[in-house]
């Protein structure tokens, strides 16, 4: 299982309260994680990547294994730490403010 | 008696504000979806317990929410805004071409007889329509064919904010963008047509009498007289007797006629509301009095409100969906501000009392009677 964690709005509107787990086949990628995390919470949809394109919105980041992946190519595998479970797949709401 | 229910769109939240006819006591419930912008939360006529959310923000995109049960449970319903066809481009603030993108809901107006039944205004501007109750969205195309090429984006985005269903012509809406102007279809949403005529922008135009172009800020009607409509413009209220073909200035006495909502006395069709605001660029009240200000001979004739409401040092805005009458018998006025508060008036206008004082920046407000 894959583990995902969510930024707060997102935990909220997804009605979750900790990471969530995900069946992922192989291979695990950004795309399958997202099309598997929206299949399983409907809700997200649009809010972390365009319905349309599937483009990452342009605030929302990607970690994984202390790493920023975001501009990883979405079909490129995930660490292997984050497609065994081990360590989650960070989703984040970029910095901004002050 | 009636209970008497505000619902409340603010920068960081909705509320949802409660009273009985009185409207003197108040109990103030949220916030709802806590961070996120809410450019609109509204009710059903058919339904009172259906409302509809329009919950947005900048990292998260859009999202919408539906409530079977006057918001004791939500459900997240489409955010699928996909525009029909080839979006094409629009004039950007450079006056160059801009590609269309959807950015928000602006406004929901839903039907007056079936709850499932529900318009929305977006940014970039387009009119979407539900038949099942937010599931899904189909775009009204043929609004963004009368010269959309011309459309240009004001100051808060180019969007789509004001939609008057006809009350005695199922066929027959009317729109409201900015800065495109106002629009209406006589065919249920298939053709439109704009309905600019008299409208002069000459400070924003290069053609003050374009046909398409002008910052149209709201418009309403009273529903006993439907061809009778009333519009805050940028600069500018107007008024037409004739569904929109053309239009006259009834800013008469008001000490700005810039602004951005405007309303009509729930009883009393001739009676109309604005407020004021100095200008384009300060975007607070004249003077730093809060004023609301009435005709109650459709225009022209204008009475400054100011009973209640702050009369020195007072630098807040009223936004275009920020107003709303009730429909008691003595009819209620309600505003919100960009300071984050919201007044009452159970007379009409002539005394206010402020609800809540400092709720975060408010963005739209409306009032349900419930029996």
């Amino acid at each position: 299982m894959i583990l995902v964690t969510l930024p707060t709005h997102l935990r909220a509107l997804a009605r979750v309260t900790g990471p969530v787990e995900l069946a992922v086949g192989e291979p695990v990628s950004q795309r399958a994680i997202l099309d598997a995390l929206e299949s399983a919470y409907p809700m997200l949809r649009g809010t972390i990547r365009s319905a349309v394109t599937k483009e990452r919105r342009a605030f929302i980041r990607f970690f994984a294994c202390g790493d920023d992946i975001s501009h990883e190519p979405a079909d490129a595998a995930v660490p292997v730490d984050v497609a065994s479970g081990t360590q989650p797949f960070r989703i984040i709401g970029a910095m901004a403010g002050g | 008696m009636s209970e008497v229910r505000v619902l409340v769109g603010t920068r960081k939240g909705a509320f949802v504000l409660r009273s009985d006819e009185q409207r003197k006591d108040w109990t103030v419930e949220g916030p709802h979806f806590p961070g996120w912008e809410i450019y609109h939360i509204t009710g059903t006529p058919s339904d009172p317990s259906r409302l509809y959310v329009s919950q947005s923000g900048g990292w998260f995109g859009q999202v919408i929410q539906r409530s079977d049960d006057a918001g004791k449970t939500w459900e997240a319903v489409s955010n699928d805004f996909t525009y029909d066809g080839v979006p094409g481009t629009h004039q950007w603030y450079d006056g160059s071409q801009h590609p269309w993108e959807f950015t928000r809901v602006w406004h929901f107006e839903p039907s007056p007889t079936d709850p499932d039944s529900v318009y929305a205004g977006v940014e970039d501007a387009a009119l979407f329509h539900s038949a099942d109750g937010g599931r899904s969205w189909r775009e009204l195309s043929g609004l963004r064919n009368v010269k959309s090429d011309l459309w240009q984006p004001g100051a808060g985005g180019m969007c789509l904010h004001t939609i008057v269903l006809s009350p005695d012509d199922p066929n027959r809406i009317f729109v409201a963008i900015s800065a495109a102007g106002a629009f209406r279809t006589d065919d249920g949403g298939t053709t439109w047509r704009p309905v600019n005529q008299g409208l002069q922008s000459g400070d924003e135009l290069p053609d003050a009498s374009a046909e398409v172009g002008h910052c149209v800020h709201s418009i309403a009607m009273h529903p006993s007289r439907p061809d009778i409509l009333f519009m805050q413009k940028h600069w500018d209220v107007m008024r037409s007797d004739n569904a929109g073909d053309s239009w006259y200035e009834v800013s008469g006495n008001l000490p700005s006629d810039f602004g951005f909502p405007i309303a009509v006395h729930a009883h009393e069709p001739d009676t109309i509301y604005v407020v004021p605001i100095a200008s384009d660029s300060h975007h607070f009240p004249p003077d730093g009095k809060l004023r609301v200000y009435r005709s109650r001979s459709g225009g022209n004739d204008w009475e400054a409100l100011t009973h209640g409401l702050p009369q020195s040092n007072c630098y807040v805005n009223v936004l275009r969906n920020a107003l709303a009458v009730d429909s008691l018998d003595s009819c209620g006025i309600y505003f919100g501000t960009s300071g984050g508060q919201v007044y009452v008036s159970a007379d009409s206008g002539d005394h206010w009392l402020p609800i809540v004082h400092d709720l975060p920046p408010v963005l739209s407000v409306e009032v349900q009677i419930l029996p």
